[in-house]
């Protein structure tokens, strides 16, 4: 933020910085003002400034304070619940779905002279078949809401016979499309490494798996870490969705205390606050642990770093909700 | 190697929440009865099992709300606990699940519940699906506007277009007031709740709100400056309790439970507990419908 | 599968609402990006910490949350989102002009929401011009808003089209939440309906809507990696 600031313009002198002083303190009592009329004004005219309907929320001595925040706690241990235990299966599923690719694509190329003709050409079909049907589904699974996807598991498991708990409706549905998006996003980094990697390691006589899994694999761990984190808080905001199958995360909860209080706009406030701690939280952790392990090593050359920030804008910019 | 200790971690996490996750249903058992009940019916194996799970709503006052305290409360709610209670399975070991309107035929038919109490009203495209016990109340679709709004006055009052009307997604009340409004694009106004509906109409975003008498009643009752109903009700909504299509004797069991409390008492009681408080009156038993 | 054929008006109907909703969200996103973007790197200190507030907020709330703001807040400030009903418009977004104001709620959660991602995406795109243009706009005397809109913009559009089609993407998905706020008719909800209060069979309708969306992201992800492939190689 720094540089830019500075590119952009001269560093100020004594009248800039008068003018870029007054300029400020006018911008300012201008919002004020804005926020005074436009929103104060018209909310505290409806009476939603009230201890009435702040009171649960705020005031111990309140009679459903105690029993509001242990509704809401339990609110949050679920989405917690739900959240971590789609960011682990979303990794490993997406990972291994990851792996998957890179090695369909080297064995696809393959030509497998050892074998009779109809055999190669048979296995060439195959390994085609199963790289374009395991493109197809990842095409198909990134294009879809995920909305629609918790819908389709919530709604679509059950009627093939298979019942489950809410919570893993809810998991599953999370995962098929976070793991397909970071599936993409491992692979793209995996691919933006330069070839000289891959040369190497076939030079020194490891096969495709083992290039992938102990040299590819780790680095694009390392360079793709923010788009991962940005997807990881995507997931915690996405469990809010499981209202649409009835799980009772932090959301469902806020609404059933709305349905007794009838206080929704100080509920969703509370709730909105919440959220963006604890997503703000995870944000800034997730950066110092960057910090931390780029502390340690040097970052790949010009390209790959070139193609890392450009996916990992791309990911951070925005995947989903 | 660094990464099989992270995911050993990871892999230990993950047990450990699921666990967590699953594991926190029920107490300690306060008192079941052993009921004799013919081999082989659902009677029979609910009450061996000692446990049932019941479908009903969170978000219906005075039917079924889920509160503060964490637990429904209401007259579905009632009527469902006796209905345990004469299975021999005590209040505790009820597993109660959110039933909203669209996914009830879907959970009795998977098996997610073993009932559903949950302002069920019966019809024959229902009964393609799934079978009725009941009826146990007969309620009517009905409108409700705003305090100082007479303009509205029944379902009629829709077919010059320009009133707005909400209602819940998937609801039979949605698909009745739809034959009556003329433009569903731009009068009628889905929300997957009634609260939902409910605030639109306080913030004058719709005019009426439509459902049945009982679900107006309740939100009337909690803020009776600001609803009012617009007339009187112009469906009639018997309410009963869904089960598997072909249990027949289920359906027998409960029948003959609900002719018994509608006489004994316990019927008038769980409604004067309930919507009751609402100024809602009972009315006559309903007759069960045995088909 | 009959239900395709039979209900393809519904299908049809809300893929066409569908379209209407990330259309006009989308111009009203990118607009509102583009202004937080200047936000965020102008040299007064209060429209800086605006523009920050504003992405901070934006991107980490869920949009559950912002839809329900837009669909219940804006009511209690007063508004019905009028000034969105603008003539020429609604003839062609026929929701626009109704008295229903669920249709623009959602169209101002929605580009509200997406307008954050969308600020984060263009000033990527600015990051990733050489800080040595705008230097040498700098020594020629030209001013911030010269620098800007002349040597540092136009560059960055290259940069920033990526993320800003991937955004873009997201917001298409996205849309499919406005059908739980009051929105009749459009994808998600139909197949809501479908399933539910009329009882059709789950698969049909579920590749029915499933195809709906994706005709809608599947192009525009194959461009954009076909244009993320030509910068890399550009490169």
């Amino acid at each position: 933020m720094k540089t830019e600031l500075s590119v952009l313009y001269d560093a100020p002198g004594p009248r800039q910085k008068k003018i870029t002083w007054i300029g400020s303190i006018l911008t300012l009592v201008a919002l004020l003002a804005a926020a005074y009329v436009l929103v104060y004004r018209p909310l505290d005219a409806k009476g939603q400034f009230s201890m009435e309907l702040w009171g649960p929320y705020v005031a111990p001595a309140n009679e459903n304070f105690d029993q509001l925040w242990d509704r809401l706690g339990f609110g949050l241990r679920q989405t917690l619940a739900a959240a971590v235990l789609a960011i682990l299966s979303s990794l490993i599923f997406g990972t291994l779905l990851a792996v998957l690719r890179v090695q369909l694509r080297s064995v696809v190329r393959r030509t497998y002279t050892g074998f009779n003709l109809p055999v190669a050409y048979l296995l060439r079909g195959l390994s085609w078949t199963l790289s374009a049907v395991t493109r197809f589904c990842v095409e198909v699974f990134r294009g879809l809401p995920v909305v629609i996807t918790i819908f389709f598991v919530g709604r679509g498991f059950p009627e093939f016979g298979i019942s489950l708990e809410i919570l893993w409706y809810l998991v599953i549905g999370l995962t098929i499309y976070n793991g397909v998006v970071i599936a993409e996003i491992l692979r793209s980094g995996m691919e933006g490494l330069p070839g000289g990697q891959r040369e190497a390691a076939e030079a020194l006589g490891l096969s495709p798996l083992q290039t992938t899994r102990m040299i590819l694999l780790p680095q694009s761990f390392r360079i793709m870490l923010p788009a991962l984190i940005s997807q990881i808080v995507v997931i915690l905001k996405d469990t809010s969705l499981g209202f649409i199958i009835s799980y009772e995360d932090t959301l469902n909860i806020a609404k059933q205390i709305i349905g007794v209080l009838d206080n929704p706009i100080q509920t969703y406030v509370v709730i909105g606050t919440i959220f963006i701690g604890v997503n703000y939280s995870l944000s800034k952790l997730a950066q110092y642990v960057q910090h931390r392990l780029a502390r340690g090593r040097r970052t790949s050359p010009t390209r790959t770093g070139a193609a890392g920030t450009e996916l990992e804008t791309e990911a951070v910019a925005g995947t989903t909700t | 190697m660094r990464i099989a200790r992270i995911a050993a971690i990871a892999a230990a996490a993950t047990l450990a929440l699921s666990a967590a996750a699953c594991g926190d249903k029920g107490g300690e058992s306060t008192g079941g009865e052993q009921k004799d009940f013919a081999a082989g019916t659902t009677m029979e194996k609910l009450n061996k099992a000692q446990k049932i799970k019941i479908g009903t709503k969170f978000d219906q006052p005075g039917f079924g709300q889920k509160g503060l305290s964490g637990k429904p409360e209401g007259f579905d709610v009632e009527v469902a606990t006796i209905i345990a209670s004469e299975l021999g399975i005590p209040e505790d070991k009820i597993e109660w699940v959110e039933a909203p309107s669209k996914t009830r035929e879907d959970k009795i038919v998977n098996g997610d519940v073993d009932l559903v109490v949950a302002t069920y009203t019966i019809n024959d495209k229902r009964k393609e699906r799934v079978a009725f016990a009941g009826p146990y109340y007969e309620a009517g679709q009905n409108i409700m506007v705003r305090k100082d709004d007479s303009t509205i006055t029944g379902p009629d009052s829709f077919k010059d277009g320009t009133k707005k009307v909400c209602s819940a997604t998937g609801s039979t009340p949605a698909e009745e007031i739809k034959k009556y409004v003329k433009d569903v694009a731009s009068q009628l106004v889905l929300f997957d709740t009634y609260d939902k509906c409910k605030d639109a109409l306080k913030n004058k975003q719709v005019d009426a709100v439509t459902t049945d008498n009982v679900i107006l009643l309740g939100y009337i009752a909690k803020d009776e400056d600001s609803f009012k109903m617009a007339g009187d009700n112009f469906t009639k909504e018997p309410y009963g309790i869904g089960v598997k299509k072909d249990d027949t004797e289920f359906r027998n069991f409960i029948n003959d439970l609900l002719e018994k409390i509608f006489t004994d008492g316990r019927w008038k009681k769980a409604w004067d507990e309930t919507a009751g408080k609402f100024g809602a009156k009972l009315g006559e038993a309903p007759t069960v419908n045995r088909y | 599968m009959s239900v395709l054929i039979d209900k393809f008006d519904v299908f049809a109907g809300g893929f066409w609402l569908t379209l209407q909703i990330c259309v006009l969200a989308g111009t009203g996103a990118l607009a509102l990006g583009a202004v937080m973007a200047v936000l965020r790197i102008s040299p007064l200190p209060p429209l800086r910490a605006v523009g920050t507030a504003y992405v901070t907020i934006f991107r980490n709330v869920p949009l559950t949350v912002v839809m329900f703001f837009a669909a219940f807040g804006l009511p209690a400030l007063g508004s019905n989102a009028n000034f969105l009903r603008i003539p020429v418009l609604d003839s062609v977004f026929s929701r626009l002009g109704t008295d229903l104001p669920y249709f623009r709620f959602a169209v101002i959660a929605l580009a509200l929401y997406t307008a954050a991602f969308v600020c984060e995406a263009l000033r990527s795109g600015v990051n990733a011009v050489p800080p040595g243009q705008a230097e040498a706009a700098r020594s020629l005397g030209m001013t911030f808003t010269q620098n800007l809109r002349h040597v540092v913009l136009p560059q960055s559009w290259k940069a920033a089209a990526v993320p800003l089609g991937s955004v873009i993407i997201a917001m298409i998905k996205n849309s499919a939440l406005a059908g739980f706020f009051g929105v009749v008719g459009d994808l998600a909800q139909s197949a809501d309906q479908l399933t539910s209060a009329e009882g059709y069979p789950f698969v049909p309708v579920a590749i029915g809507i499933s195809i709906g969306y994706l005709i809608m992201t599947v192009p525009l992800g194959l461009l954009l990696d076909r244009m993320e492939r030509r910068q890399a190689v550009a490169r």
